[in-house]
């Protein structure tokens, strides 16, 4: 044990880390800020086009994977209650349909994505490019947000993974859950950017 | 120092109460495209992602239970997006 | 252990030692102290590099046509300059060097809220700075598109942007964690008793810019990535010929990059507003106002990013509006400077040289402030826009305003980070020469501006060319200047005077503490009953 660890250690202020997770989530939300800025001036600039491309993607799968992120955030949301009233079984099985949620979420956005590709709907593709300028800018959106959305998705996946592993050891229960509640924040922020790109990407008329 | 992380367990059914009502509310956004609203269909999709965002962050993300100040400062960010692309649309509004 | 434990805890932040030896105990330390003085030793090596640009760009310009190195190498020193000096000097600058030294001293609190969090951020820092520098080594040669990075040039260009653009977004990182940092500490670790309108206005100015960084850097941090986006795969966010708007890069480039000048500039002012109280030896006139405009100055300033756009062919209405919103900032700046000159009024001043830094700090910052207004102005602008008028205002500004602060700031809490005291005599001619130098660089460029003479171009017209030379002059007095402060202060942290615990008659809680503070601050956490400048 050396001075500066043991510093460390005496300090712990749960109250903190949770305001510090909330000021990340500000960070994270303002960046995605800056691309719904470019969503709606580029909208407010090909309408038509903008509603034409929309036409493309699935309704269907845009609600599946919508309802499966609204439940998987419910479910870390009960866990965080579970681990308080200290039923480790019942917050183990809650993360692992979170998991399963994500992975879910994330196998039907890799058939979808697969989906355009094969269409040739794709950044830089000559059937994009000969569709118009409209075209190009929606899929670009399209791709580069919930390609940046996924790619949360994938960490928010680590972070679970471990939070679950830390959980079955015990080194996170009743008496620490603020990595619990964190994960749970940050997963929330991810459900709550998709509830705003469904309908900008799936739902326009 | 209080401990907030003890204080208060919020009970499993409110969890599900609100996915239940955030489930309607996607399935009722699905079925109002194919009204036709005209120019108000877009801000009845914004409108019920806003709604759904609010029940997200008020009981999932636990603002309803949490510090004030945090109440304050989720508000002032939305303000704050919202000044931006209202100034931003100043310019290409009126291009 | 324990007897050992308790007496290392009585050591200075200096000598202490941790479970590393060497370089290790500082790059692995948590301690905000080692992390701040870290962070020092890294902006100062950035800074000469970039001083040195800076020279080299001055000398091209002593003459018309080319003087020491073609346009294209031109164009690469202006670009490094500016990424340099910006993202790796002036942005975290005082809040990463002093914010960390001196915000948990100055509140009362033994640490930052988290120091591992601290460490990361000046270890994504280096990262940074390594990849947006690497872009020298690599063929194609260094960035020419400035330190704006403007589409559509940004990705068509042939040099190595997507360092400079990837290295410029991971520094946003690492300003994104101090800012978080800063403002939880603010929000949990102030002393028993310090209430919000007891806490010095140093640490304000760091709540202030904390938000900032928070708010404002991820803007930029998006508008990178699309950059990186359009290199790589041309998806067409800022390219005309995809339906692109090359303009809304510039709206989304100065949504962060405007908010960033008051990144750089806040904490200089709490700085000044440190210094000016302690050497006038009186409270500070209107607490209340510093703070209040403070504030306003973060808020107002997230919103007057359109100033730097109006000659890019946005609507009248917007230029209407980010013209008036521009004047509106300039109230809250205005004020402070009227609270620092009323604050040293009828007192007995100390003629001190961290004086002598804040004194010149309010002449060169009224100079940079109102030639400001005049760019503001949307009839000057058009002329002005883009001329070495807004050079000589942006230095003025940043290297004038946060520039004479950080020194300022150097020169101030020099006793309480290396326990000794500095020669002041060579320290006050060293000032001296930094700010006639420092005149005698920018000033005439304003006049420069008003010709005509454009900016970033290595080669100008005949009749610019007696301006040119005094400015150019005036860099190698500036530069003198700098190299005696600078030997000053490296032999003076070795074989200076031993400093005691409070040289200049501070009052705040860092003067109350050790000379260099002990690893853990204070024995035991202070309880503060009064205001921070009590001085009558």
């Amino acid at each position: 044990m050396n001075t500066e660890s043991a510093i460390q250690h005496i300090h712990r202020d749960d109250e903190a880390s949770k305001l510090g997770m909330w000021l990340f989530i500000f960070t994270e939300l303002l960046l995605f800020a800056g691309l719904f800025i470019v969503y709606s001036v580029y909208r407010y600039q090909n309408a038509v086009a903008f509603s034409l491309a929309a036409e493309q993607l699935s309704v269907t799968v845009g609600t599946i994977n919508t309802v499966i992120l609204l439940i998987s955030s419910a479910t870390i949301a009960m866990a965080t209650s579970a681990i308080r009233l200290k039923n480790k079984k019942f917050t183990i099985i809650l993360l692992g349909i979170t998991l399963a949620m994500a992975v879910i979420f994330m196998v039907n956005k890799y058939f979808e994505w697969m989906g355009k590709f094969e269409h040739g709907l794709f950044p830089s593709s000559d059937i994009l490019k000969s569709m118009g300028n409209g075209d190009t800018l929606f899929y670009g959106l399209y791709f580069f947000m919930t390609g940046l959305h996924a790619l949360h998705i994938l960490v928010g996946i680590v972070l679970i993974t471990i939070v679950l592993v830390r959980v079955n050891n015990n080194s996170l229960n009743d008496d620490n859950p603020v990595l619990l509640d964190n994960s749970g924040l940050y997963w929330h922020l991810v459900d709550l950017i998709w509830i705003f790109l469904f309908p900008l990407f799936y739902l326009i008329t | 120092m209080e401990d907030h992380s003890k204080s208060h367990i919020v009970p499993y059914k409110t969890y599900l109460l609100i996915l239940a009502g955030l489930i309607v509310l996607t399935l009722l956004s699905v079925a109002i495209t194919h009204i036709e609203f005209g120019e108000l269909s877009v801000f009845a999709a914004i409108l019920l992602a806003s709604v759904k965002s609010s029940l997200v962050l008020v009981y999932f993300m636990h603002l309803k239970f949490d510090n004030k100040v945090l109440q304050i400062f989720v508000t002032a960010i939305f303000i704050l997006v919202a000044l931006v692309i209202f100034i931003t649309f100043l310019d290409y509004n009126y291009r | 252990m324990s007897q050992q434990e308790s007496t290392q805890t009585h050591v200075s932040f200096r000598d202490y030692k941790g479970r590393y030896k060497g370089l290790f105990a500082w790059i692995f330390s948590t301690d905000h102290k080692r992390i701040g003085l870290l962070y020092l030793y890294s902006i100062i090596t950035f800074f000469i590099t970039g001083v040195l640009l800076g020279i080299a760009m001055k000398l091209e310009l002593i003459s018309p046509g080319k003087t020491v190195m073609d346009p294209a190498t031109y164009n690469a020193v202006f670009t490094l300059h500016g990424v340099i000096m910006i993202f790796l000097v002036v942005v975290p600058g005082l809040p990463a060097v002093f914010g960390n030294f001196f915000l948990p001293i100055m509140i009362g609190a033994k640490d930052v809220a988290f120091p591992r969090l601290n460490l990361l951020s000046w270890w994504v820092y280096v990262l940074g700075a390594l990849v947006a520098l690497s872009s020298l080594f690599m063929a194609g040669g260094p960035p020419d598109t400035g330190w704006t990075f403007y589409a559509p040039y940004s990705f068509k260009t042939n040099t190595n942007m997507l360092p400079a653009v990837l290295g410029a977004f991971i520094l946003g990182f690492s300003s994104i964690l101090t800012g978080i940092n800063f403002v939880v500490t603010i929000h949990r670790l102030r002393a028993p008793g310090m209430n919000w309108l007891k806490m010095p206005l140093f640490p304000w100015t760091l709540y202030g810019t904390g938000w900032i960084q928070i708010l404002a850097t991820p803007i930029v941090g998006i508008t990178l990535l699309m950059i990186v986006g359009e290199r790589l795969f041309n998806i067409g966010f800022f390219d005309p010929a995809l339906g692109g708007d090359p303009i809304l890069y510039q709206h989304l480039f100065w949504i962060y990059s405007h908010p960033a000048v008051y990144i750089m500039i806040l904490p200089a002012m709490g700085a000044i507003s440190e210094i000016i109280p302690t050497f006038a030896n009186k409270s500070i006139f209107g607490y209340k106002a510093v703070v209040i405009s403070t504030l306003a100055i973060a808020f107002v300033g997230y919103f007057v990013w359109g100033h730097h756009m109006f000659t890019s062919g946005m609507s009248g209405t917007a230029l209407y509006t980010f013209s008036l919103l521009t004047m509106l900032v300039a109230i809250p700046s205005a004020i402070k400077v009227f609270n620092w000159v009323s604050t040293m009024h009828k007192a007995s001043i100390q003629l001190e040289p961290p004086f002598f830094w804040a004194a010149s700090f309010l002449f060169v910052f009224m100079i940079g402030g109102l030639s400001g207004i005049a760019l503001g102005v949307l009839t000057t602008n058009v002329h002005l826009h883009d001329t070495a008028f807004v050079v000589a205002h942006f230095h003025f500004i940043v290297f004038g305003g946060v520039g004479f602060a950080f020194m300022g700031a150097i020169h101030y809490w020099f006793p309480k980070i290396w326990g000794r005291m500095y020669n002041t005599k060579i320290a006050t001619t060293g000032w001296m020469m930094f700010f006639i130098g420092f005149c005698i660089l920018y000033l005439p460029m304003f006049l420069l501006g008003i010709q005509g003479m454009p900016r970033r171009y290595y080669d100008y017209v005949d009749r610019f060319h007696g301006p040119n030379i005094i400015s150019t002059m005036g860099s190698w007095v500036l530069f003198v200047g700098l190299a005696v402060i600078i030997i000053n202060l490296i032999r003076s942290a070795k074989k200076g005077e031993i400093a005691t615990k409070d040289p200049w008659g501070g009052k705040t809680l860092e003067w109350t503490v050790d000379s260099p503070p002990t690893l853990e601050n204070f024995e035991e956490i202070p309880v503060v009953e009064k205001g921070p400048y009590d001085y009558r």
